[in-house]
């Protein structure tokens, strides 16, 4: 019933109009909310230059988490791969002074490795997508702390760092940049190729794109390769902006990347998980974090801020489809 | 109040009923129910005597399941008619469970078990789920579950995973819980109940059902009444004591079973008018070629048949429900696992039909339409663009990018075509009504120009006039050439679109119609009369037990 895509279309243009950029206004009152608060501090471009940067990993961890999503698969395993991938730069690269542009390259073959093991069993195996990435999340975790002694490595090659966080661009590090590039090619991919549409047909109606010819277990493998490969990307802009590999702290970025990417399918396209909705959310996550904590609010609030908007953001998002059952899970 | 056993010896191990009267379990008189301006039932009066397995039968539409959906209180019936239960008016309409409190249970086509629960948890499911003590006495009810069990001879073991029994103990477990259903209330009341049991058997083997006869006796034995509702003619002549038909939600008559004959229960179902309709009017522009035969297609409910499909024409497949025939289409578009078959068209071209993939099937221009609209057909959540060109994406990528807009402007002149509304290809599926959602897909398939169309009760759940756009497009698409598939229990529908219709029976053809043959009628009567026909062909045991 309270379906915006009702059949008076004209009429419920502007609701649906509003609906797109809710997000986007809610994000500006924020900002002028903490604008007004700290005049001197907030509403800075380095304050927001740092913010761009440093949730970067975050961004790119929400874009690889809506291509399974929209798949009709969980990963949740992307955070520990992010860690893997980190780990394994600080690994090879300071202990094993193996040069960086091989790590890096080893690092992403890492992730599809990762995304292969996931999808063997999700796909081979039909074990559900949430067991399986749960499971794969900790057999990771407990991989990083073997490989790196449970110990931040430092001195990662400065190449790496200056190309994250050295350079920048309107004051603003590369970091957020490569985030950006990303969003663009899946917004390529998404809405304007037929691997998009193929995408979104197996994860709405696996069946149907079945019977329509689609192959379906192509297009998850491959949906669940990328996310992995994604996520060790992501991997690499976290070790490049702490400049050290940490075994523990990438794992913090899974709820955040989560929320985003359902808080992302309320915006720009409603319904639909939508890599600019994704951004948006994490930097809309960001800000009122970042706000917060500057504001002297203890720590533990970033983790009620979080979690509160992963379960607000799929609240809307199921009344924004009038209740109807969730396209996923 | 008294009941007597009907003769019967009681077991030892109940009440035995001794009584002077004998008093219907169930009984029924002027019951009517009209749906809108529809009168689905008319003044429909029976009774089931305890001890007596009453046969319930008809044809699709005939006001069987209204009447049962009356007595499980999903439906109120009209005001006027009245419902006595051993004797007793009782308050019409019915509340949804109070059968339960009457004596009544329903074994439905489904069983109505959890699969993946135990025999034991399936069988003591109420008293599990109701039972106000603080805690369950496992050992308890493991006990009473065997003995249940043993008593009508099911060796089962109540720790047993439901998924992981055969078929048939799985209806055995369904009537038997049934059953301890309505001792449980015999128990509180003193009074027999009553068993319905709505079409169990289609799908069981022969030998299983001849097991499902043994405990439907023996339950009758004790007392109880049963309704049996079934397609099958012989199986009802084998193990009912009475028959009453319906027919267009009217008793269209009561027989005694031991003296009734097939013939005469075929034709109250059908009724005798014989006065053939008025030949639909598909007269084919190209002359019947052989577009491809269909060789020894087996699968688990239908044995190796045969099938050539010409081109132009029009084929339906019908039979009585667990017949095989709906199987067809899915299986020659690699749409479920075949055992075997080929696929051979003139050019000499070859397909094993076990290795068939409905891309494969696409590529040779196949098109399959299923009967399961929301979950194998359409996807309610997208649009009706993407609905429509849901194979064809690809086409609408030129240039490094995909046309949407061209996509919406075909979609909106294809959804004029078809005369979709409303034609707005933003809309989502589910905006639609079944009739227009139906029409969008078939758009899909048709704007593909298929060489061979597979439906599936293609009208299932559309409108009257929805329905005869969808006819008029296989219609047209048949006149250009294609090939169409039909596979529908609808027999009006299928005398009214089709050149050919193949019966099906038992997993196999047993009758084939044309001409002036294929009458509404002819198709009903040959799929009644199709029963006894196949048991002159005993069913391979080994495609059976495959099931």
């Amino acid at each position: 019933m309270a379906d915006a895509a009702g059949p008076h279309a004209p009429s419920l243009n502007y609701t649906r109009l509003f609906e797109s950029v809710a997000l986007l206004l809610v994000w500006a009152i924020l900002i002028f909310g903490f604008g007004v608060a700290m005049p001197k501090s907030f509403p800075t471009w380095g304050n927001f230059s740092i913010i761009f940067a440093s949730y970067a990993p975050a961004a790119l961890l929400a874009l690889a988490i809506i291509v399974p999503l929209t798949a009709g698969d969980y990963d949740l395993s992307v955070g520990a791969t992010l860690t893997l991938s980190a780990s394994m730069i600080g690994v090879l690269n300071v202990w094993h002074h193996m040069p960086i542009l091989l790590v890096l390259l080893v690092v992403l073959a890492a992730g599809a490795v990762v995304g292969l093991f996931n999808a063997l069993f999700i796909i081979y195996f039909r074990v559900p997508s949430l067991v399986v990435t749960l499971g794969s999340t900790s057999l990771m975790s407990g991989l990083v702390q073997w490989m790196t002694d449970s110990s931040t490595i430092g001195g990662v090659d400065d190449g790496l760092i200056t190309a994250v966080v050295g350079l920048r661009l309107f004051g603003i590090p590369y970091a957020f940049y490569y985030s950006l590039v990303a969003a663009v090619a899946m917004w390529y991919v998404f809405d304007y190729t037929p691997l998009g549409r193929r995408l979104l047909f197996v994860g709405r109606g696996r069946e149907v794109a079945r019977l329509n010819g689609i192959a379906v277990d192509r297009v998850r493998l491959g949906a669940l390769i990328m996310s992995a490969v994604m996520s060790a990307a992501a991997g690499i802009l976290y070790a490049g902006v702490l400049g050290s590999a940490d075994p523990y702290s990438g794992l913090n970025f899974l709820l955040p990347a989560f929320a985003a990417a359902f808080l992302g399918a309320t915006t720009i396209q409603p319904g639909r998980f939508n890599p600019w909705g994704a951004v948006f959310a994490v930097y809309f996550l960001a800000t009122g974090i970042t706000g917060l904590s500057m504001l002297g609010i203890p720590l533990w609030v970033t983790n009620v801020f979080n979690g509160g908007a992963l379960i607000l953001a799929v609240t809307i998002s199921q009344l924004t489809r009038g209740r109807e059952a969730s396209d996923i899970g | 109040m008294h009941e007597e056993t009907n003769g019967s010896a009681a077991s030892p191990a109940f009440r035995s009923l001794e009584a002077p009267v004998a008093l219907p379990v169930l009984s029924l008189s002027g019951l009517s129910k009209t749906f809108g301006g529809a009168r689905a039932l008319c003044d429909v009066s029976f009774s089931v005597m305890p001890g007596e397995v009453h046969g319930l039968l008809g044809k699709n539409g005939s006001g069987k399941s209204t009447l049962v959906k009356i007595l499980a209180g999903f439906h109120a019936p009209d005001r006027g008619g009245q419902l006595e239960f051993n004797g007793e008016a009782v308050d019409l309409p019915l509340q949804p469970g109070d059968f339960r409190r009457l004596g009544m249970s329903f074994v439905h086509q489904n069983l109505g078990l959890v699969p993946s629960l135990t025999v034991l948890e399936n069988l003591r499911l109420v008293q599990l789920t109701t039972a106000t003590s603080a805690f369950i006495n496992w050992g308890a009810e493991r006990a009473a579950a065997r003995e249940a069990l043993t008593r009508f001879g099911l060796e089962l073991d109540p720790g047993e995973r439901v998924d992981r029994v055969s078929p048939v103990e799985r209806a055995l477990l369904a009537i038997v819980r049934a059953f301890e259903e309505i001792e449980a209330a015999r128990r509180l009341t003193g009074k027999p109940g009553l068993v319905l049991l709505d079409e169990p058997t289609p799908f069981l083997p022969a030998a299983g059902v001849a097991k499902l006869f043994t405990l439907i006796r023996s339950i009758a034995k004790l007392g109880s009444g049963v309704i049996f509702i079934s397609h099958d003619i012989d199986e009802v002549m084998q193990i009912t004591d009475r028959v009453t038909v319906l027919r267009d939600g009217a008793v269209a008559g009561e027989l005694k079973t031991a003296t009734a004959s097939h013939g005469q229960i075929v034709e109250m179902i059908v009724g005798r008018y014989l006065a053939k309709r008025p030949q639909a009017s598909h007269t084919k522009s190209v002359n019947p070629s052989v577009f491809a035969r269909v060789d020894h297609v087996s699968a688990k409910r239908l044995k190796p048949t045969n099938i050539a499909i010409l081109r132009g024409e029009i084929l339906g497949l019908t039979g009585l429900i667990g017949s095989g025939y709906e199987e067809v289409p899915y299986l020659v578009y690699g749409a479920r696992p075949c055992q075997s078959g080929s696929l051979s068209f003139e050019s000499g071209l070859a397909v094993r039909l076990p290795d068939m993939t409905p891309r494969r099937a696409m590529n040779l221009g196949f098109a399959l339409l299923p009967g399961d609209r929301q979950r194998a057909s359409g996807i309610d959540s997208l649009p009706i663009v993407d609905n429509m060109f849901l194979p064809d994406v690809a086409r609408f990528f030129r240039a490094g990018r995909m046309r949407n807009g061209a996509m919406m402007k075909e979609a909106r002149e294809l959804g004029a075509a078809f005369e979709v509304r409303p034609n707005d290809p933003h809309l989502r599926l589910s905006a639609l009504s079944g009739g227009n959602a139906q029409k969008v897909l078939v758009a899909r398939w048709m704007n593909r120009k298929p060489t061979l169309l597979l439906l599936d009760e293609p009208t299932q759940g559309v409108d009257v006039g929805a329905r005869q756009q969808i006819f008029f497009a296989l219609k047209a698409a048949a006149d250009n050439g294609t090939a169409v598939i039909c596979a529908s229990s609808d027999a009006d529908q299928l005398a009214e679109i089709c050149d050919r219709v193949l019966i099906f029976a038992r997993g196999g053809i047993c009758a084939e119609l044309t001409g002036a043959d294929l009458t509404k009628d002819r198709i009903t009567e040959a799929c009644y009369a199709s029963v006894s026909l196949g048991q002159d062909h005993p069913s391979t045991p080994s495609i059976q037990a495959a099931s």
